[in-house]
């Protein structure tokens, strides 16, 4: 059984801006580090304290003062994370991907990604890290706006506002493409035989696809 | 043409006779180091991958070092612990330093120096971005995430893209006013947090070549403030003695090619350079500290990977012997060999330890400590919106705890002397 394709033709909903240089402790704050994702009652809190270090006035741009999320709020309010340069500098923690998608965030579009940040969003499979092509979208683009991210071609993402009646064309996904579509960096390596399909030792064997389709849900 | 050390250990690892800056490769991993923060999701993920049964691929290749939440009544944070204790027991790892134990090390950058796991010529990953330190030693070390640890863990590779490489050149030798630290915020203020990003940042010439180890590892160890992937310095004797001193396992000591392409170069002077500061709230945020003098802080903070090493104490030490600090000051040292020498060195008739405690500082026991802020109740946390002076690496809003709070980042000479003053002084008023 082959993993399901993680990049959907199309993610919409309302849009969550923030500026420049949001390192990982701004996306999820060391005092959380010691909840473990590996446990799913953990795994969720990650999502409510997500981007809660951010200062006020940065927290949801141009008017700032408006918290990304809450304690015991359910995900999905923010679909689309917009950003400005070098988003998720500092620390390697993986729980800052991985509380931005258990606050339902899909994709962030920034202008560029610090490395590991980038490389955890694509090898963990827990969102679509989009580029623009140099426009500054986190100073065009107000919180709480409509988008819709159009991913069906891959070369070419478009971002559309409706309420500003613009379209951007994003940087293609390029390389990373393949990881993204097969879900993860385990799926991505079992479908080219990198690594063996089912594990010898495993109490749950196809673990990476069901994995990824848990993390589809 | 000739290949820098950033890609001559990638050609190595991924068995290639040469690769080019942009290549991917599959490297071969020598060393692959986690802690409680980042290792018990990776340790999750293995086993959800590779079954529960499964074993690491070289055991002799793990380490795992506790080191981030220590001393804290956080149940989870020691529940974390726990999750890494079993696991190494489960996987017979000889290289996990227990935490309440003899073995109990602190801080993972210092302690795998001090054990022998850093060494010239490999690929060590691990899940911490201040993994990059270990390129002190001509080795290729970078932070990873989770599950790429855990990928590795399982097969002993990851993909790694090549990248081109930064050459920054410190002429002269550094005055006795100057710290590696100050070396390193000023190539921070010149490019800028991101103008490392995907790419390697080498460090050369004369000032950095008269650095003791644990200097170069300050230098290296704040390549990630600049985004870069990993940083380097080509192992000269020095650094190969430190490492014998350390390991018998045997090593390959690889340099830059004099022919090798480097994307720019950047040029310091150390005789010219001034004592440096990185405003709040960012590492790049560069002044003199003659520019900010007389700025007020609430604390001063001496410790982590970058500023928590014998040689930091022992330049704090030389300005704060027979003082007294003015404001709240915490010594926290990264390890605890760091901890012991704390009693075993000394400045004249006094040890480090007396000096400070003389002086009125709080000392810690050795783990990161304060300076990712970490849980509520972690020793030195700024829980309030105060300002401190650190020789710590970051500074964005938050990470030493209180978001409102503003941290300056400084060498470990201008912290002792802005603690003594109670207000951000240059060292120079104590160090000629």
């Amino acid at each position: 059984m082959t993993a399901r394709s993680r990049v959907p033709d199309v993610i919409q909903g309302p849009i969550y801006v923030v500026g420049d240089n949001i390192d990982t402790d701004q996306i999820i704050p060391a005092q959380y580090l010691s909840l473990d994702p590996t446990h799913p009652d953990e795994r969720k809190k990650f999502g409510w304290y997500a981007l809660s270090a951010v200062p006020e006035p940065g927290q949801g741009l141009p008017k700032g003062g408006i918290p990304f999320a809450k304690e015991g709020q359910a995900p999905g309010r923010f679909p689309i994370l917009v950003a400005g340069k070098n988003f998720g500098c500092g620390s390697s923690r993986e729980h800052a991907p991985l509380a931005l998608q258990e606050a339902g965030v899909k994709a962030v579009i920034a202008e560029f990604y610090a490395r590991i940040f980038f490389r955890n969003c694509v090898n963990g499979g827990y969102l679509i890290p989009c580029e623009t092509q140099q426009e500054r979208l986190c100073g065009a683009i107000a919180t709480g706006m409509e988008g819709e991210l159009i991913l069906s071609n891959p070369t070419k993402p478009v971002l559309h506002v409706a309420a500003l009646k613009t379209s951007w064309t994003l940087a293609p996904l390029g390389e990373i493409l393949p990881i993204l579509a097969s879900g993860d960096l385990f799926s991505y390596a079992r479908e080219r035989g990198l690594i063996a399909k089912s594990t010898g030792h495993s109490t749950h064997e196809h673990g990476a696809d069901a994995n990824t389709e848990a993390r589809n849900d | 043409m000739g290949m820098t050390l950033t890609e001559k250990i990638l050609a190595r690892a991924s068995g290639s006779a040469r690769v080019e800056p942009g290549q991917t490769v599959w490297a071969k991993v020598d060393v692959l180091m986690t802690h409680d923060v980042c290792g018990p999701p990776t340790i999750g993920i293995f086993h959800e991958q590779f079954g529960k049964t499964a074993k690491v691929w070289d055991r002799e290749k793990v380490v795992i070092i506790p080191d981030h939440y220590i001393f804290t009544h956080d149940e989870k944070a020691r529940r974390n612990v726990d999750t890494l204790r079993t696991f190494a027991a489960e996987q017979q790892l000889p290289y996990y330093y227990d935490v309440g134990t003899e073995r109990y090390k602190g801080v993972c950058h210092i302690a795998l120096a001090e054990e022998g796991h850093t060494r010239p010529g490999e690929v060590l990953l691990g899940t911490d971005s201040h993994t990059c330190t270990a390129g002190a030693f001509g080795e290729f070390a970078t932070g990873i995430g989770n599950t790429e640890a855990a990928f590795a863990m399982g097969t002993g590779k990851l993909w790694l893209k090549v990248p081109p490489t930064l050459r920054f050149v410190f002429d002269g030798t550094l005055p006795p006013y100057l710290m590696a630290k100050d070396l390193i915020l000023s190539v921070i203020g010149k490019i800028g947090v991101d103008g490392g990003t995907y790419k390697a940042l080498e460090f050369d010439g004369e000032g950095i070549y008269s650095l003791s180890m644990e200097e170069r590892m300050t230098v290296v160890n704040m390549t990630i403030e600049a985004g870069g992937k990993n940083g380097v310095i080509n192992p000269d004797d020095v650094t190969v003695a430190a490492v014998k001193a350390k390991t018998t396992k045997p090593f390959t000591a690889l340099r830059s090619d004099p022919d090798a392409t480097y994307l720019k170069e950047y040029r310091f002077d150390c005789r010219t350079l001034e004592p440096a500061v990185a405003k709040p709230s960012s590492p790049d945020n560069h002044a003199d500290v003659r520019e900010v003098a007389k700025t007020k802080v609430d604390r001063a903070y001496l410790g982590s990977c970058t500023g928590g090493k014998i040689t930091d104490f022992l330049a704090a030490a030389r300005i704060m012997k027979g003082q007294r600090v003015k404001v709240d000051t915490f010594v926290v040292p990264a390890t605890t060999e760091i901890a012991r020498g704390l009693e075993t060195q000394r400045v004249g008739d006094q040890s480090l330890k007396e000096i400070f405690e003389s002086a009125g500082c709080t000392i810690g026991p050795a783990s990161c400590g304060a300076c990712l802020g970490g849980p509520l109740d972690t020793l030195g946390r700024l829980n309030t919106p105060m300002v401190c002076i650190s020789s710590t690496n970051r500074n964005f809003p938050g990470r030493m705890g209180d978001k409102r709070a503003q941290v300056f980042l400084a060498s470990p000479l201008t912290v002792a002397a802005s603690a003594v003053r109670g207000e951000i002084t240059d060292p120079r008023e104590f160090v000629a």
